[in-house]
């Protein structure tokens, strides 16, 4: 079993604690230079600079605090912080889906089904315990890449079946179903939302050493310990996008045809 | 029953208001149907109600005296083939696209069918020019050994000398006794190919 906690003692640094709001200040500079860079090339991504910028303190400073007092023998809070994230994703990705109808009905199904059943399933065969510490950080990390995934697959499905929809039709035509008609673009907006991870997986530890085991590494765990916390994360980001794919995909598919195997009106009506 | 097809009195709505409303007509089981109207008036629209890729609001839409509703939507979809504007091509060769629409169909007797070269049937069908395109429509429609034809403007992509081979390849089926109705926004097409004509008025 992983224990979520980076106690290794082999390490001679650690920044663990080690870390001021002085030094996150300082860090500010960096920003700085991002916004300089936008200026001076006129991007315009200054205003939105500051937003990230601000946000991220407001909102990483928040969720500490209440992950502070969820760890500190609050564990039965866990299934509510899971349910926030859940609903932030699924606002989120169902707002980048709008032009599907049921979008917010089919993020929520997609990201709070991809979430349980990874979770349940690191859970039940002991691979992680049920420790808010653990399943926090596992929960959240699946539930952001799920979100991703599932922005992915509805937004490609419903921009390749309009884009498309002559060939859909044809099928339609031909007595195919709407799962058949729908297939090709079906299959290449799941690649679409899938690959990313798989991409990432595949260059694991060659181009980037991945967040969960860069965390493990600063404060102070052994590499080898780090490595193992990492591939659960990379299997389980695998196995959750999956899920979230199907689901999105299926949920997309049924959203955009009728029960009569028609597309549905608002996707006829766009301008190909 | 000389009716293939009835409208009873249909409406189909859009974004903004009505597209056709209590639009009643029968086209005959015999002989070649012709819709014509200006453009707007919701030609296309009501032809796509024959094989159900759309439904009316309201009123019902007819197939051999019974509500196409009552049909399994598939079933009637092989019955009633429909072929749109632009030639829709699959990936993959002319045989394979043919096999889309049955698996054990004759592509060579398809393609003579319509009138292309049977060497064609190995060729990628992405290759084709658009009027050898639009034939291979027609012939993936026939695989499927329809009782009627839906033909949405089917000339209208083609250049001249395209668009006469297939105007006397649609009278032919006609002739061969295949139910045929043909939106064309053409009166020179209508006058000189269609048994009937149906006016389709803009609505209102």
């Amino acid at each position: 079993m992983i224990v979520a906690t980076a106690t290794s003692s082999s390490s001679s640094l650690s920044l663990s604690g080690s870390i001021s709001f002085a030094d996150v200040g300082l860090a500010l500079c960096l920003v700085a230079v991002a916004v300089v860079v936008s200026r001076v090339r006129q991007v315009g991504l200054e205003g939105d600079l500051l937003v990230a910028t601000f946000r991220s303190f407001a909102q990483l400073l928040a969720i500490g605090y209440v992950l502070d007092y969820v760890f500190k023998g609050h564990g039965a809070l866990t299934l509510i912080v899971l349910a926030v994230m859940v609903g932030t994703a699924t606002f989120t990705s169902g707002r980048r889906g709008r032009l599907v109808p049921g979008h917010y009905a089919i993020s929520a199904a997609a990201i709070a089904l991809a979430a349980a059943s990874t979770l349940g399933v690191l859970v039940v065969l002991g691979i992680i315990p049920t420790a808010a510490r653990a399943v926090i950080p596992l929960g959240s990390m699946i539930i952001a890449s799920a979100m991703n995934t599932t922005s992915l697959v509805m937004v490609r499905l419903r921009d390749d079946l309009a884009a498309h929809r002559r060939e859909v039709e044809a099928r339609l035509s031909l007595g195919q179903t709407s799962h058949q008609a729908a297939s090709p673009w079906h299959r290449a907006a799941m690649r679409t939302g899938m690959l990313p991870t798989i991409d990432q997986t595949k260059v694991v530890g060659l181009v980037a050493l991945p967040g969960a085991m860069t965390g493990m590494i600063l404060a102070g765990a052994s590499a080898s310990e780090a490595i193992r916390l990492q591939l659960v994360v990379m299997y389980m980001l695998l196995g959750g996008n999956a899920f979230a794919a199907l689901v999105a995909g299926e949920a997309t598919v049924r959203r955009l045809f009728t029960s009569h195997h028609q597309l549905v009106r608002s996707l006829r009506r766009v301008a190909i | 029953m000389t009716e293939r097809f009835e409208y009873r009195d249909v409406r189909v709505d859009g974004d903004d208001g009505p597209i056709v409303e209590g639009f009643t007509a029968v086209i005959s089981r015999v002989g070649l149907t012709a819709m014509v109207g200006s453009s707007g008036a919701g030609k296309t629209t009501l032809l796509r109600l024959l094989n159900r890729l759309d439904d009316p609001d309201a009123g019902q839409v007819l197939l051999d005296g019974k509500d196409v509703r009552e049909y399994d939507v598939l079933q009637l979809r092989r019955r009633v083939q429909y072929v749109g504007q632009v030639p829709v091509t699959f990936p993959g060769t002319v045989a394979e696209n043919l096999a889309m629409a049955e698996p054990s169909a004759d592509a060579v007797a398809l393609l003579e069918r319509v009138g292309l070269p049977t060497a064609l049937v190995e060729r990628r069908a992405d290759a084709l020019s658009v009027g050898e395109a639009q034939r291979l429509s027609l012939a993936r429609a026939l695989a499927c050994d329809p009782e009627a034809l839906l033909l949405d403007e089917p000339t209208s992509a083609l250049d001249t000398a395209s668009k006469g081979g297939i105007e006397q390849l649609i009278r032919g089926l006609s002739d061969g006794g295949l139910t045929v109705v043909l939106v064309t926004h053409d009166p020179r097409q209508a006058a000189e190919m269609a048994d009937a004509v149906l006016e389709v008025e803009a609505h209102q």
